[in-house]
């Protein structure tokens, strides 16, 4: 598997700030990107580029935004802030900052800049609006195990529900399989960029996430055809699949030293699997009781791979110290509980909770409505830990929805914090984003400006809004 | 006897008072005796008796009431034994009352009150007629003691997802309608045939029918879901043939037609965060709950998920945000749901003799810094406790102490 490295060259990650490095270092599982496809070089299962990224930085004029609030999610709010974006980077953040001939101002009195929102667990565009059955295809429920399938290949880029997101402030996702099968499938990450097809907006050198999901689902889906019906047999299941992934990852280990020989014979869904136990794909774990989490991480010691996320995880409170011990983000909801049994446990101090227990929480959607307001979303969460006692900063709140998701999919040293050399994905806010009362006004995606809205040029639209979905603003 | 044991005051000194009917006061006091408001103003004398709330810095409002969702009637979303808010047997389901499923010992509803929402509507759901949608006050030993009022509506669907129940047009939906509708009337005049079964056969069955006549004589609401404009207006259409005192709700594209929903003097129940289209709602956006309100359409605003009905704060922020004032958002969550339920005699604003539901804020309650600090419901202080608050008590510190 070949990743465009040429890109992230291009792009200048290799100085990634130093905040992003601490991040790094402090997880062990955490490599800058560059070195990924090295990896991958050496001893992926298959020996061809796969589905490769076509996605471009969109030309853009160098932007300065003066005189804003900027949160930068690396530690500083700076009163009276500006910034620089140009050919695609933040080239400077700052009181003073200059500005290079020819650059777009921006007056950003009264605004508030924020890293781009990253949301490490949607659907959009694998269960894309309106909703039909024609539309739905989140979920390849045909066996417990399908680490073969690749959201991406599902994905509907015309989907309506994208620029809905975009107007929300946010500027790359994890567009994931649904959760009805033990292992569901690659994730695809994408910049959330009006495009014509997926490749356009797959996220130069960003790893692939591997859905797996505990708990309800899968017994509730499979139970009564085949099986998994119990929680035992979930287990089972995962244990089964990733016994046979690393049989076929030696085998395939052994072929790449020499290459001598016919390959072995490719199996699509060990492939994936293999490259999980390479550390070359992250699994992002749906699972919201504490005690299954506990389970899935002794899974993962036993296979020796790291879950680099649980994913809704609405017990992780309970057990905050093993997650954070473990090195595992906890992608939570601010308040959503009981619509099952295994989420009847939640609570709003959950992120407020793992945060203070040292772990690395972060805030996700899961929902076409919730990944409009994440930032209400985080504000919700960081109240109620304040409210609880326990001192969430803004700064840390702020994290939940931008660098700790980017960290999540192993972009933070790209993505995530509004600092020089970082990508230049920065939302403009009416006011505070923590406010209910506030707005994104202007989206940069890598610099270009993808959403402003008091300018219908910069609004895009999906085909499928075209003649029938009435433009905003309009009367119809 | 018991009644004097119970008789309680409570004063809520010094806050700014939004009573709702009228403009905020500052610095003003809620005087509350024997479950009701007896006095507002600033010039209110405090019995020595009364417990007294130092409101000084704070928002006082009436608790705030939720007129969507099924509060009382689901328990756990996907665990069908605890849902009782749906008749699966039947789709004309006009005489089911939701009231005798109300459970007050849902976990829901301390989870609800403690943010300030202290009334809510508990709707049946499905199915071309669903049933009749009761009231109730977050607060209750026993369905009795939690009703508020019983029945305020019966809920009808006009949206796609009634079109099943109608051989899948939606002309046949309104066509079924009107057959119930026209043979709720012909089983009033013939009654005595009917029980002579000297009649052809009718549209339902005799409970449903006979559940169908207040509507039919303006006396009980129609709640219809309709989100697609020409849905709208078939309900508008119908509203008018039979004359029946019609509430709106969803109404996605109701925008679209909101000076004719307003001539029409409709009110509509709105949630303001929904906009992901659907073939059924195309026009579906953030915008309507303010666009209704501006063409003078009463709205109530809702947070239809029960589980987090206290999101209604938020709803109502959000409906600020696109384009409502923040007095009629505030209206949309109070006293508009009182008079389109038919209980503005009782709720939905602070004045004297009403039911005394009152929540005490430290700022704007639609703003996520603000906290809840008091909640009164019937008179009687409520304690902020919940079972979420005892899962945060008990995990607060790790390892728990069992």
């Amino acid at each position: 598997m070949r990743n465009p490295v040429y890109l992230l060259v291009a792009l200048g990650i290799g100085c990634a700030s130093a905040g992003a490095r601490r991040t790094e270092t402090a997880n062990p599982a955490a490599r800058p990107p560059a070195s990924v496809s090295q990896a991958a070089a050496e001893s992926a299962s298959v020996d061809r580029a796969q589905y490769p990224s076509t996605y471009r930085r969109h030309p853009n004029p160098p932007v300065l935004i003066r005189n804003a609030i900027v949160m930068t999610a690396a530690g500083q709010e700076i009163r009276n802030g500006s910034i620089v974006l140009q050919d695609g980077r933040i080239v400077a953040v700052g009181e003073k900052v200059d500005a290079p001939a020819g650059a777009v101002v921006v007056d950003g009195t009264g605004k508030y800049l924020t890293p781009g929102l990253i949301d490490d667990h949607s659907h959009l565009g694998v269960y894309a609006a309106p909703g039909t059955d024609a539309e739905s295809d989140g979920n390849e429920a045909t066996n417990p195990i399908t680490a073969e399938v690749w959201a991406e290949h599902s994905f509907w880029p015309q989907d309506p529900q994208i620029p809905l997101a975009i107007a929300g402030g946010i500027t790359t996702i994890q567009a994931l399989p649904g959760s009805a099968n033990l292992i569901g499938g690659r994730s695809a990450i994408l910049k959330l960029i009006p495009a014509r097809t997926v490749q356009e907006m797959k996220f130069p050198g960003a790893r692939y996430g591997l859905k797996m999901a505990c708990g309800e689902n899968p017994k509730r889906v499979y139970g009564r055809r085949g099986g998994p019906s119990t929680r035992m047999g979930n287990m089972a299941g995962y244990r089964s699949a990733f016994s046979q992934a690393e049989a076929y990852r030696r085998k395939w280990d052994t072929w790449n030293k020499d290459k001598k020989g016919d390959p072995p014979e490719r199996n699509l869904r060990l492939e994936t699997l293999a490259e999980v136990l390479r550390g070359n794909i992250y699994v992002q774990n749906h699972c919201y009781r504490a005690d299954e989490m506990a389970q899935m991480v002794d899974l993962a010691h036993e296979f020796g791979f790291k879950i680099r996320s649980f994913h809704h995880a609405v017990e992780s409170y309970k057990i905050a110290d093993l997650l954070a011990k473990e090195g595992t983000s906890v992608s939570v909801w601010a308040d959503w509980w009981g619509f099952k049994e295994e989420a009847m446990d939640g609570i709003q101090q959950n992120a407020a909770l793992n945060q203070q227990a040292g772990g690395r929480p972060l805030i996700h959607s899961d929902s076409p409505s919730g990944i409009q307001r994440l930032n209400q979303e985080a504000a919700k969460a960081m109240y109620a830990g304040q409210r609880a006692g326990i001192p969430i900063t803004r700064d840390q709140a702020l994290r939940w929805i931008t660098v700790n998701p980017a960290w999540t999919l192993g972009l933070d040293s790209i993505v995530g914090t509004l600092e020089p050399g970082k990508m230049a994905d920065v939302v403009v806010w009416s006011g505070d984003p923590f406010s209910v009362y506030t707005k994104a006004v202007q989206v940069y995606n890598e610099g270009w400006l993808v959403y402003d809205r008091n300018d219908p040029a910069h609004q895009p639209r999906t085909d499928f809004e075209l003649g029938q979905v009435p433009a905003a603003g309009s009367d119809r | 006897m018991i009644a004097v044991l119970l008789a309680q005051t409570i004063a809520v000194t010094g806050g700014t008072v939004y009573p709702v009917s009228g403009p905020k006061i500052a610095n003003a006091t809620v005087l509350i005796r024997d479950g009701k408001i007896a006095a507002v103003g600033t010039s209110v004398v405090v019995p020595s008796d009364a417990t007294r709330i130092d409101a000084a810095g704070k928002w006082v409002t009436p608790g705030l009431i939720d007129g969507g969702g099924q509060m009382g009637l689901v328990e756990i979303g996907a665990v069908a034994g605890t849902r009782d808010g749906s008749l699966a047997t039947d789709s004309v389901a006009a005489s089911f009352n939701v009231a005798e499923g109300l459970n007050p010992a849902s976990v829901l509803i301390p989870v609800t009150r403690i943010e300030g929402i202290t009334t809510a509507l508990a709707a049946p759901a499905g199915h071309l007629i669903s049933g009749q949608a009761v009231l109730i006050d977050l607060e209750g030993a026993t369905i009795e003691q939690m009703l508020v009022k019983s029945p305020v509506g019966l809920v009808a669907n006009l949206s796609e997802a009634a079109k099943d129940e109608a051989g899948g047009s939606r002309a046949g939906v309104s066509a079924r309608l009107r057959r119930l509708f026209r043979d709720a009337l012909e089983y009033e005049r013939r009654k005595a045939d009917f029980n002579r079964a000297q009649m052809q056969p009718l549209a339902a069955a005799a409970p449903d029918l006979e559940a169908l006549l207040p509507v039919l004589h303006g006396r009980l609401p129609l709640i219809a879901n309709a989100e697609r404009r020409s849905d709208i207006e078939t309900a508008l259409r119908l509203a008018k043939e039979f004359q029946l005192k019609l509430i709106l709700a969803g109404a996605a594209e109701g925008w679209e037609i909101a000076g004719e929903i307003a001539a029409a003097g409709v009110p509509v129940l709105v949630q303001p965060l929904d906009n992901i289209p659907s073939y059924d709602s195309l026009g579906v956006r953030y915008e309507n709950a303010a666009l209704l309100a501006k063409a003078g359409v009463k709205v109530v605003l809702l947070e239809t998920d029960t589980h987090n009905a206290r999101n209604l704060r938020q709803q109502a922020g959000n409906a600020v945000s696109y384009g409502m004032s923040w007095d009629q958002a505030l209206r949309a969550v109070t006293l508009s749901p009182s008079e389109v339920f038919g209980v503005a005699d009782r709720y939905g604003s602070l004045e004297p003799g009403k039911v005394a539901n009152v929540v005490v804020w430290s700022g704007d309650p639609f703003e996520f810094t603000t906290e809840v600090d008091h909640v009164i419901i019937r008179g009687k202080e409520v304690p902020l406790r919940s079972r979420q608050t005892e899962l945060f008590q008990r995990y607060k510190t790790l390892p728990p102490k069992y």
